[in-house]
């Protein structure tokens, strides 16, 4: 390998790449947007539950179990009505995501309570269903003690590891720079080749002695060091914005950065060599990404997958990734404890990079 | 011609891509330090049987050297002793005159004190001191080509390859450019060179036609207009590719 | 007319030749359509959970066997109250339940990896369920609508939302900028064609493209992923042909903003593509937002696709449920339709 060559390629990848309009802003805008933005919206944290109370009861106890409802911090009562259908309204207008129903003498003898959830948000509907479900049973337990009946057994505690304060902007921005690396990393690479193609100036290249491992090279390595710029931009803002730090190896961190960046720009390049125009390279790799996105656990837990889609998701190298860093990142966890999530990560990195290499032809 | 005069030697080269035959069995030799005229319609096989010399296409079956290296199967070492300017542009836009150049050089393995001695030469040569800074995109196209040619021979290749390089570009300057080609030819420099300006055809040493993805005629300017009894080149051409079936 | 026609079989044509596009335009909706389906779900189950025991009883016993038999765990093995820290850190287990047996009675601790909130109160309150349970509580509970708690049929309006964005937006500014780079654009319009019947013949093939996905997706939908029909897929079509217009309208307006491909893709990706991901509803509920971002997803159009939808195929709630949602788009695309026209005029 000629490193001379290669020293005067990548000159002119920087070169090109300070002078395009928009690339030197995305990468320094996208990940502060992102990481800005995104936590604030990238939540499943359900708050404000809507819910509708039907009252047939009207007793002191149907009164605090609502007041007490009321009083928590995730639900509010929007509304206390009298028939079935009212409540109905108000769920399929939106305004309302659970009714709870109190029958006639609920207070002479507690015999049932009725709690339906709206289940067009399956997240909110559910959580919504056990906020109720654990005020309802905490006032009827407080009801219970203070007339001297006998209680059941509580739970002594519960003790929230790693996140005590359950902020799911701590759970998201590990998850966001896998993100970043992924659009980063695996779109400008693939762009940037392909409109060489379009120009005609990778005809030039390839009508010169430069072999295919240093032009790839060339084309790879400033993605490397970017997906390296973005976690730092990562690392930074989640420390001075969120206060978030990484309670593991900060090494660790920018290794498997490093990792996917090459698996990501290795993947761009070789569909950009397998692509004749732009608009196809964009459609093959946004086909990937959204797939990465979504199987690789950023959004939703893997575990909830069924376990089919679960081996499908060791073939999606983000995978890993997105393990390292949410364990590292909240845990503290070592590279020896991910050993395997890292060996999986290398052996995609060497194949990508492969591939990237070996789908280059300098001739036709 | 004896051997060690011979630069691009070519026996039956043809490609074929699927049921299409773009290059059908074509055979010549170009002697060194010749300017060769490589004439043809659109859709001809000029193109195509440029890229297979250079080294960018495999051929379907024949065979060829090309500085001695053999077409189909030493295509990287052929790359080291050519130089190729394509009908598209093949300069980096956002790169200025002298990053250009200097990348180029770098590639062909120059050692940085011929870089800059071969720079020097080159703008001086081009009336283009005083512009290294600027960014290609920015200046004429007729100066960008003139700046293409330098680029691809700024290693003094045996041979170099131009397609259609005065495509778009006016007469004074397309003027100036064969004044270069002439210039690089003098020096020992093998010229191969595809155009459409029957023109510049009458500057070649040698010409051949192609109809088809066949040689339909090859010889000096001279000897193949007396042959067609022609007075110009440009009726030469049209005597000879008028039963061609090919067109865009 | 004429003229007409033969842009659009110009634009057709230009669409077809791409085979690898074209698949991926058509495979795509069905493969996410698919994963959201069958694979991706944001409902938490099979949660990894060990318990530490210092005696064994029978309250002990029933407590590790209903744990064992319940759909909602994979119960990863009794452990010591020391490992359980250590397994948390690996990944090896979500959650420990420890049970303390002291005197005769039984008090409970719920060590639980709290790194991802949702799963971390998930889990406890199935546990807190599991051990209570014994102890019959009075309430029962029902869901409406969607009685599995399927996620899947929630992400049908979301994904429909992002694909004709994707189509619409992205293919036909792309399309259209690739004729200014090239220059095809100028030679059209130096001809007597109006320019109007230019826009309309790039728009009428994508148009159609779209039409022919929306019938597969729907498809999909209402056969494999089992969508209830009872409700009206006249007006779901309706609705979806006002958006795929609005999507249309958003190529345009990005065409005019940018003059080469590159800079196309980036401005459709990240004006258009990530705010719909993000802010439209699709996976984040827009009440959870901050007010200033509730605000934003306002402006952005799938939001207003994706509630009508939710509306229509989900809750089953007839056309005029949705009027807002409507009208909301029916200015959008007026707004954007009567600009573009003003522009492209004065540019000729």
């Amino acid at each position: 390998m000629n490193l001379r060559i290669l020293g005067a390629l990548l000159r002119k990848e920087i070169v090109m790449m300070r002078h395009n309009p928009i690339i030197p802003k995305m990468i320094v805008g996208l990940p502060i947007l992102a990481l800005l933005i995104i936590p604030l919206v990238a939540t499943f944290d359900v708050k404000d539950v809507e819910v509708a109370v039907i009252d047939n009861d009207h007793s002191l106890l149907s009164r605090r179990i609502i007041s007490d409802m009321d009083a928590s911090k995730e639900l509010s009562v929007m509304a206390v009505v009298n028939t079935h259908g009212e409540a109905m309204d108000l769920i399929e207008k939106d305004k309302a995501d659970v009714i709870l129903s109190i029958p006639q003498h609920f207070s002479r003898d507690i015999s049932q309570l009725n709690v339906e959830a709206n289940g067009v948000n399956a997240t909110k509907g559910m959580l919504g269903m056990q906020y109720v479900v654990s005020s309802v049973s905490s006032t009827l337990r407080d009801a219970n003690m203070e007339e001297g009946r006998n209680v059941p057994d509580s739970l002594a505690s519960v003790l929230y590891r790693f996140n005590p304060t359950l902020n799911f902007k701590h759970y998201m921005i590990p998850a966001l720079m896998v993100f970043l690396i992924i659009m980063i990393c695996g779109f400008l690479p693939a762009l940037n080749l392909v409109s060489e193609k379009e120009t005609g100036t990778i005809e030039a290249m390839n009508v010169t002695p430069v072999s295919r491992t240093v032009f790839v090279l060339s084309k790879l390595i400033p993605f490397w060091v970017t997906g390296i710029l973005v976690i730092t931009v990562g690392i930074l803002i989640g420390f001075f914005v969120y206060g978030v730090a990484p309670a593991g190896n900060i090494a660790c961190i920018y290794l498997a950065a490093i990792l996917l960046s090459l698996v990501m720009s290795g993947l761009g390049v070789t569909i950009a060599n397998k692509s004749a125009t732009m608009l196809q390279t964009i459609f093959v790799m946004f086909a990937f990404i959204i797939i990465f996105q979504l199987m690789g656990g950023l959004f939703t837990p893997i575990g909830s997958m069924p376990e089919w889609a679960q081996y499908i998701t060791y073939a999606v190298p983000p995978r890993f990734f997105n393990e390292i860093m949410r364990s590292i990142y909240l845990k503290g966890t070592t590279i020896f404890e991910l050993r395997s999530q890292f060996i999986w990560l290398t052996a995609y990195a060497v194949l990508a990079i492969t591939c990237a290499a070996l789908t280059y032809r300098k001739r036709t | 011609m004896t051997n060690s005069n011979i630069a691009i030697s070519v026996r039956d080269l043809t490609k074929c891509f699927g049921t299409f035959t773009a290059v059908d069995h074509i055979s010549f030799d170009v002697g060194k330090g010749e300017i060769f005229g490589f004439l043809g319609a659109n859709g001809a096989g000029k193109t195509t049987a440029m890229r297979m010399l250079c080294g960018l296409s495999y051929p379907t079956s024949g065979s060829g050297t090309v500085t001695g290296f053999n077409v189909c199967t030493e295509g990287e070492q052929i790359k080291r002793h050519i130089g190729y300017m394509s009908q598209r542009f093949s300069l980096y836009g956002d790169l200025t005159v002298a990053q250009n150049l200097r990348l180029f050089s770098t590639i062909y393995g120059l050692t940085d004190g011929e870089i800059k001695s071969r720079m020097d030469i080159v703008m001086k040569r081009l009336d283009m001191e005083g512009m290294a800074d600027a960014r290609v995109k920015s200046i004429p196209v007729g100066w960008r080509q003139k700046l293409a040619f330098a680029a691809s021979t700024i290693h003094t290749p045996e041979i170099v390859f131009l397609d259609e390089p005065t495509g778009g570009v006016d007469p004074v300057t397309r003027r100036k450019f064969w004044e270069l080609i002439y210039q690089a030819s003098s020096e020992g420099m093998t010229v191969f060179v595809t155009t459409h300006y029957l023109d510049e055809a009458e500057y070649c040493n040698r010409v051949s036609i192609m109809v088809d993805g066949r040689i339909a005629a090859l010889n000096t300017p001279a000897a193949l207009k007396a042959r067609y009894h022609a007075e110009t080149m440009d009726e030469v051409f049209r005597t000879v590719a008028k039963n061609a079936q090919r067109s865009e | 007319m004429n003229i007409l026609g033969s842009l659009i079989k110009k634009e057709a044509i230009h669409i077809t030749r791409d085979r690898r596009t074209m698949f991926i335009t058509l495979i795509m909706p069905l493969v996410l359509l698919l994963l959201f389906g069958f694979a991706i779900s944001t409902e938490v189950n099979d949660v990894k959970v060990a318990v530490a025991v210092d005696k064994h009883t029978d309250t002990t016993r029933d407590i590790i066997q209903a744990l064992d038999v319940n759909s909602y765990f994979t119960f990863e093995g009794i452990t010591e109250p020391s490992e359980v820290e250590l397994l948390l850190r690996q990944g090896k287990i979500d959650a420990a339940l420890i049970l303390r047996t002291d005197g005769g009675a039984t008090t409970y601790q719920i060590i639980v990896d709290a790194s991802n909130p949702t799963v971390a109160q998930a889990a406890v309150s199935y546990i807190s369920g599991v051990v209570e349970h014994r102890t019959s509580s009075p309430v029962i509970t029902r869901t409406l609508y969607n009685p599995q708690m399927k996620s899947s049929y929630n992400f049908v309006p979301g994904i429909m939302g992002m694909i004709f964005i994707l189509i619409c937006a992205i293919m036909t500014s792309v399309s259209i900028v690739r004729e200014k780079e090239t220059g095809t654009m100028d030679l059209l319009l130096v001809s007597p064609v109006r320019p109007v019947s230019i826009l309309i013949g790039k728009l009428v093939p994508y148009f159609i493209l779209s039409c022919i996905i929306l019938a597969i997706m729907l498809t999909m939908a209402y056969t494999v992923l089992g969508l209830p029909t009872s409700g009206s897929i006249f007006s779901v079509i309706a609705v979806s042909l006002i958006y795929i217009i609005l999507s249309l309208s958003i190529g345009l307006l990005i065409s005019t903003m940018v003059d080469n491909q590159v800079s196309a893709l980036i401005v459709s990706a990240m004006l258009f593509l990530v705010p719909v991901i993000m802010l439209s509803g699709m996976i984040f509920p827009i009440d959870n937002m901050p007010l200033p971002l509730q605000g934003v997803s306002c402006i952005i159009p799938a939001r207003w696709y994706i509630a009508a939808m939710r509306k229509l195929m989900i809750q089953q709630i007839g056309l005029e449920g949705v009027i807002t949602e409507v009208l909301v788009m029916t200015g959008m695309i007026l707004v954007l339709l009567l600009a573009q026209l003003g522009k492209f005029n004065s540019k000729k």
